[in-house]
């Protein structure tokens, strides 16, 4: 009794360590997150208008000081016209450039009767009210379907990132390699669904170790000769297009992917 | 017990860890035509000389051939001859993939050929470029003169592989070439190769002749001529030659056309301007009233299974495509848009029916679906009709006229193909002014 009591304790013990070990969503390990790409943020003035920075720093500098004072002498009163002061001072050339809209504006010769055309048109729309209300729904709307599908791709972003350990733009530019390279069979019939599963083994290079049509057998079944040169197209695609753009990291997670060939959409136009 | 344990402590320690499958959905492609690449065929060396035939030019003749039919349908993109790095005969043996792949081709045409003991033997293959292996090879024996037939043969096969549709080029368009000035036309009954080459004219002229129809063994064409000055349909034999009017009919038959299996001749047969259709047994030369209406019905065309019968009708006022039984019973129009319909022809595939559409004065050629909807007109102009199908219902011939001058200058008449798609319009070179084509079915199936 007691012995075999001492066997189901082991074997389960053994059975929850190994749980624990194997499934994917026990792991406590960390998340392999992708390389952090770190941007210089860059003032543009700094790269344009080389000439005008050291003048511009003086000033900046200068306004800094002024700054620095006012705050110091808490006690002096509020000038009028600080209040009209620009927040950033206006560069030397930016000055020139307002000039030449300027120019443009007053030269009648200059403007184009299309934007002439569009300028009266804005108008009108601007005097009825009518309008400026439909617009205003229209607008919603418009803000409500990118609402939608600012969301979808959210969703899927988030289906991606944890379902297959691609990030959406990681999936995008395989996508797109792929898109590029897939000659699609222009003779398909247009009324029939076809579906084509290539998995991949890939190497660290994004070169194929192996592919493996999945419904391989099919392509042999009598009346599927559409489906074997749509499977073949896709093949030919994949090897083409190889090396595969994946990711620099997380090997583990793609070094198996699955393709999923589907003209359908495309041939119904 | 202690190697129980050993093994589960294996186990826990080689177990990989699991992820899902990364699964990407691939929905769109590239639509440009497929660039192959057709290596001449090499001659071989035991070739010996047959009649008129330039051996020595001959893998090259087939070759271009070969291309000139990728080319024509749309969906193909032959590369230059120029930029090929392997010779014809070392190609045919092992490609060398990666100089092929070079030159963006993604698959390859090689073959060989050889005339020996008045014999032509041709064999061929195709290759998976990325692939790196064959897709299939054939080999074909035949008289040295049908080396033409041998080149289309090898274009359907190659065509067959590459889209999973059977091909369309061994196959022959039977029009009626025109010439002579507009208000004295004459008119001929020809049949040519679906590339244009290899005219050959079956009627001399003396008699007006309209709207011939082949069979669907091609040995047999049915037409419209006139007969002590009244529009009888008649029965050619090509092989032989020999015509026949068909049906003691004691009024005007006209717009014939052969059942799918080739027993029956459906027809229009006008009496006291009514007309009706009429089918007629070619064995029994049973003569049977399909359609009974005080309206004029015309342009019958069969479904490929032999069930129903499509024609146009003006019973509604305007001219309309209708659908019937092959009884005649179960009458429905399936036409209801703006305009004149005209010429209904089902297609091979069943699944669609061309037609003619008139409308404010222009002339179209479009498909549908059989019972009317999904209209997608292909094709517009100043006057064009007279739809026929391609033997894999991919694409359409027709014919055009020009618009002529109050003396009848500038007219001219001629033969146009389309792909179904609505792409890929051309013109298709006659010797003559030709109208009326029909396509036969593959040649050798």
């Amino acid at each position: 009794m007691t012995r075999s009591l001492i066997y189901s304790l082991t074997f389960h013990s053994v059975m929850i360590l190994l749980t624990i070990v194997s499934l994917p969503f026990m792991l406590r390990e960390p998340i392999d997150l992708p390389p952090i790409v770190s941007l210089e943020l860059i003032q543009i003035s700094d790269k344009t208008m080389i000439p005008y920075a050291p003048k511009a720093r003086k000033i900046i500098e200068e306004t800094k000081k002024k700054e620095e004072e006012r705050l110091v002498s808490e006690q002096a009163p509020p000038s009028a016209k600080a209040k009209e002061k620009p927040d950033r001072i206006p560069l030397p050339n930016e000055k020139k450039e307002e000039k030449k809209i300027v120019k443009k504006k007053q030269n009648p010769e200059e403007i184009k009767p299309e934007i002439r055309q569009s300028s009266e048109f804005e108008k009108k729309e601007i005097v009825d009210t009518n309008q400026i209300a439909a617009l205003i729904d229209k607008a919603k709307e418009e803000e409500a379907v990118k609402q939608k599908k600012t969301d979808k791709i959210t969703q899927s972003s988030q289906k991606n990132s944890f379902a297959t350990g691609l990030t959406l733009s990681e999936e995008d530019a395989l996508r797109a390699q792929i898109f590029g390279c897939w000659s699609v069979p222009l003779g398909l019939p247009y009324d029939e669904d076809f579906l084509v599963r290539i998995k991949l083994n890939l190497k660290k290079d994004g070169t194929i170790l192996k592919s493996e049509i999945l419904d391989h057998q099919r392509m042999n079944r009598p009346g599927q000769k559409f489906y074997k040169v749509l499977a073949e197209s896709a093949l030919r695609a994949v090897r083409l297009c190889q090396p595969l753009k994946v990711p620099p990291t997380g090997y583990d997670k793609w070094k198996e992917i699955q393709l999923n060939f589907n003209p359908t959409e495309m041939l119904r136009g | 017990m202690k190697k129980l344990i050993l093994i589960f402590l294996l186990n826990i320690f080689l177990i990989n860890k699991s992820y899902a499958l990364i699964e990407v959905d691939i929905t769109r492609g590239n639509l440009d035509p497929l660039p192959i690449a057709v290596s001449p065929l090499h001659v071989d060396i035991k070739s010996e000389n047959y009649q008129d035939i330039k051996i020595k030019e001959l893998g090259n003749n087939i070759s271009e051939i070969i291309e000139n039919n990728f080319r024509a349908t749309g969906l193909f993109n032959p590369l230059k001859k120029e930029a090929f790095v392997q010779k014809p005969d070392i190609a045919h043996l092992k490609p060398r993939f990666e100089d092929w792949r070079l030159i963006k081709a993604q698959a390859l045409v090689t073959g060989k050929l050889l005339i020996k003991d008045g014999k032509l033997k041709v064999e061929f293959r195709l290759w998976d470029l990325a692939a790196t292996k064959e897709m299939t090879a054939l080999a074909f024996t035949t008289t040295p003169s049908n080396w033409r037939r041998v080149a289309h043969i090898i274009s359907d096969k190659i065509y067959e592989r590459l889209t999973g549709e059977d091909g369309y080029f061994d196959t022959r368009i039977i029009y009626v070439a025109e010439s002579g000035p507009k208000n004295q036309r004459i008119k001929k009954l020809a049949i040519m190769d679906q590339d244009g080459a290899k005219t050959k004219y079956l009627t001399l002229g003396n008699e007006l002749v309209l709207t011939p129809r082949f069979n669907p063994t091609n040995q047999m064409v049915t037409y419209m001529s006139y007969f002590r000055n009244m529009p009888r349909v008649y029965l050619l034999d090509i092989e032989t030659g020999t015509q026949e009017v068909v049906g003691n009919f004691p009024g005007m038959t006209f717009a014939p056309r052969f059942s799918p299996d080739g027993k029956k001749i459906v027809m229009s047969f006008a009496k006291d301007g009514n007309s009706d259709i009429y089918t007629m047994d070619l064995e029994t030369r049973v003569v049977e009233r399909i359609s009974n209406h005080s309206s004029i019905d015309t342009s019958p065309s069969f479904s490929p299974d032999g069930k129903f019968i499509a024609f146009n009708s003006d019973r509604s006022g305007l001219q309309q495509i209708y659908v019937m039984r092959s009884d005649g019973s179960g009458v429905k129009r399936i036409t209801f848009g703006n305009g004149i319909y005209g010429t209904p022809v089902w297609s091979p595939r069943g699944d669609l029916i061309a037609f003619t559409k008139m409308r404010k004065g222009r002339f179209y050629i479009g498909v549908m679906r059989i019972d009317g909807t999904g209209e997608r007109l292909l094709t517009e102009n100043y006057y064009q009709e007279a739809p026929s199908w391609s033997p894999n219902g991919r694409v359409l011939v027709f014919y055009r006229e020009t618009k002529a001058g109050p003396k009848g200058e500038g007219f001219s008449a001629k033969l146009w193909s389309i792909d179904i798609t609505g792409y890929n319009e051309k013109q298709l070179k006659t010797e003559t002014d030709a109208s009326d084509p029909s396509w036969s079915s593959l040649l050798t199936k």
